[in-house]
């Protein structure tokens, strides 16, 4: 088993333009089962991806590709102005989990995909992260498939590169992973760290979880306190931007301290003080895991 | 994006919130001239920066004479203002707001800002207004009014009064308050505001109500549907190399070590920082050369970290996965033949096409060291801009 998306998956993209064909090319090619993509004005035609001769249709709406070829996950690059109706469009056709990689989407447009969502069924992860990937089985983001390996880890990220080099220090050390979630870098995101935990918790192929968090918001905090009362695995966290000045964003439009709960130094104390593995060094992430996971 | 005073007020006064207005000034002459085209017999003149705690700093001065107006403005702009939010080096003076000086009767605070954690807006109101808004929150929790908006509904009126006879206003005044919340809250959606903060917002002689200041910051993502808005973009907001580095649509904040770095990704860029930090260096600055990094932004990113004088070596972490090692190494090189290299280079890639990159890098004439690992990368650095390697 695994969380999200698992060889069932049937993906869809909207927004398929240099980067989007790029990406979806590579998630084709790591064996994710890939419907089409929404392009207005254009059903009835078909692409393909440069060095590769299989055809795709182009749908004129989500809807379309739901209706017509099982669309249940889509993956969006469209640009930020018009990102957030790209969500919810995927969300009224009733895709059920939609991954948003766009960067730089206003934060009332969030808001407002957040109250569109209320009583919704479908699952939002981002906006500004790298996706999805369950190893072996589907790739849906724009992470280096190659760097995985199938097995027992969840990862839980707000990063992404970051999130490579701990899913590196994973594989080196044998450590395979169940389902790699990059949850997103920005201030109003889909789906939070307790929403990926509840998945892991569920998923008895997960035997441990790796959480990288990183300065700003207070998402760790209610991390810490659902895995105190309802997580049973072990959990190993690392907290980014322990010397990252107050009041300053760091990149990400979520990594900003604003007040003292927000800091890494308050979010590794109170994780620690709930049970989790905390790592000081960044290096130290795999190898903690596989201690916690012998003892 | 913050914006200034005068600045947010116009915005303010554009949706109906009646504000306390004055004249800008560019100079003391002209502050001195403002004074008298008010025709007042006492003046404020408020320094208009960016920071909060003006009065405290001694930004907000009261003048009885286009003499005196012309003399404190002089003052003001002669040396940097110092206020609690400032750090001890201050920040510039180089305009200043003369407002004509009102009878005040009471003052409040109002102030729409994002709730994180419930996603959602939230109107923060309190009776103890000219104070530093954090500070009433610590000691008396129970006098700050919050109301949620929710965004497609705005500000409801029934919200709006609910708060106004909490504030303690007869109905009369609640009614006048409760039509300016509405207006803010409509100020706030409808131009991407991150903050709005009217404090103090005051009911002066005779019943009238006006936001006496006001602090408004901009959602930076946004401001592609706000044209309007243009004109209020100020760079001085940034620092020179911050300003550089935004051009190349790098992300770079300047910090006080000595070890500068490149990294691609913010989350890996804090988390190399703070391996530095954890081998026992100091890092000069986060910079995020972004997850599709060219050769050209390589060479610029270079270029920002090596201007500032305190840099006394580089580490450069990239994980390749899209991006290939080789290209970035390609870029390092390029970057370190065009401008040489007098301090020590770490170079720590990880991913695509690592060995090649590497080779590339072991086998330049220039003097780079290379890391498999992030430690192993920061421990060189560490140890070499230490005279210890």
């Amino acid at each position: 088993m695994s969380i999200l998306v698992n060889k069932e998956t049937r993906l869809v993209c909207q927004g398929l333009g240099k980067a989007g064909m790029f990406h979806c090319s590579k998630c084709v090619e790591y064996g994710t089962q890939f419907v089409g993509a929404v392009k207005p004005g254009q059903e009835g035609s078909l692409f393909s991806f440069p060095d590769s001769p299989q055809k795709f249709p182009y749908f004129n709406t989500v809807e379309s590709a739901v209706k017509k070829h099982g669309a249940n996950t889509s993956l969006i690059f469209v640009p930020a102005p018009s990102a957030a109706d790209a969500i919810m469009e995927a969300v009224d056709a009733g895709i059920s989990l939609v991954i948003c990689i766009t960067e730089g989407i206003p934060i009332l447009d969030m808001i407002r995909v957040k109250a569109f969502m209320k009583g919704k069924k479908s699952c939002l992860i981002g906006p500004n992260c790298p996706g999805i990937i369950t190893p072996g089985q589907a790739k849906i983001g724009i992470m280096p498939g190659y760097i995985h390996k199938p097995g027992n880890i969840g990862v839980i990220s707000r990063s992404g590169t970051l999130t490579y080099e701990t899913v590196w220090q994973l594989t080196e050390l044998g450590l395979g992973q169940s389902t790699c979630v990059g949850i997103g870098g920005d201030q109003i995101i889909g789906s939070t760290f307790v929403d990926i935990l509840q998945r892991f918790q569920e998923d008895p192929e997960t035997k441990g979880v790796v959480l990288i968090g990183e300065i700003g918001g207070d998402m760790e905090l209610q991390a810490a306190e659902y895995i105190q009362k309802h997580f049973t695995k072990p959990v190993v966290s690392f907290i980014a931007g322990q010397t990252a000045p107050p009041g300053k964003r760091m990149g990400h439009a979520g990594a900003i301290i604003q007040q003292g709960e927000e800091t890494a130094a308050y979010k590794m104390q109170f994780l620690k003080s709930h049970g989790v593995h905390v790592v000081v060094s960044p290096a130290e992430i795999g190898k903690t895991m596989k201690q916690a996971l012998i003892s | 994006m913050k914006i200034h005073e005068y600045q947010a007020k116009k915005v303010l006064a554009k949706f109906g919130v009646p504000v306390h207005d004055g004249i800008t000034a560019d100079n003391p002459h002209e502050a001195q001239a403002a004074f008298i085209q008010l025709g007042v017999s006492v003046a404020v003149i408020k320094a208009q920066v960016y920071a909060g705690g003006r009065g405290k700093g001694g930004g907000v001065k009261l003048v009885r004479s286009a003499q005196e107006a012309q003399e404190v403005t002089q003052k003001m702009m002669s040396k940097p203002l110092v206020t609690p939010q400032t750090g001890p080096e201050g920040v510039a003076v180089k305009k200043v707001f003369v407002c004509p000086a009102v009878d005040i009767e009471k003052e409040y605070y109002l102030g729409i800002v994002m709730d994180r954690s419930k996603e959602s807006l939230v109107l923060i109101a309190s009776t103890e207004g000219g104070m530093d808004i954090e500070e009433v929150a610590r000691k008396h929790p129970e006098k700050i009014l919050k109301e949620s908006i929710d965004i497609r509904f705005g500000l409801l009126p029934f919200q709006a009064k609910r708060v106004a006879f909490q504030l303690g206003f007869s109905a009369e005044e609640a009614e006048a308050v409760s039509q300016i919340l509405i207006q803010m809250a409509k100020a706030y959606v409808s131009s991407d505001c991150l903050m709005i903060e009217i404090n103090p917002f005051a009911r002066i002689k005779g019943g009238k109500f006006l936001a006496l200041d006001a602090k408004i910051s901009f959602d930076p993502v946004a401001m592609f549907r706000h044209p309007e808005y243009d004109d209020m973009k100020e760079s001085s907001e940034l620092s020179e190399s911050e300003e550089r580095a935004h051009k190349s649509k790098l992300s770079y904040i300047s910090l006080d070590g000595n070890i500068g770095c490149m990294v691609n990704g913010a989350g890996l860029a804090m988390a190399t920082m703070d391996i530095i930090k954890y081998a026992g260096g100091n890092p000069a600055n986060f910079l995020d050369v972004g997850g599709g990094v060219s050769q050209n932004q390589v060479t610029e990113a270079f270029k920002i970290i090596l201007s500032d004088p305190r840099v006394k070596g580089v580490l450069v972490n990239i994980f390749g996965g899209i991006v290939h090692c080789d290209l970035v190494a390609k870029g390092v090189l390029g970057a370190v033949e065009e401008i040489g290299i007098k301090i020590p280079l770490v170079v720590r890639l990880e991913g695509t096409n690592v060995e090649i990159g590497k080779s590339l890098l072991e086998n330049s004439k220039w003097n780079i060291l290379t890391a498999s690992t992030m430690k192993e990368a920061a421990e060189k650095i560490v140890a070499a801009t230490s005279g210890k390697l």
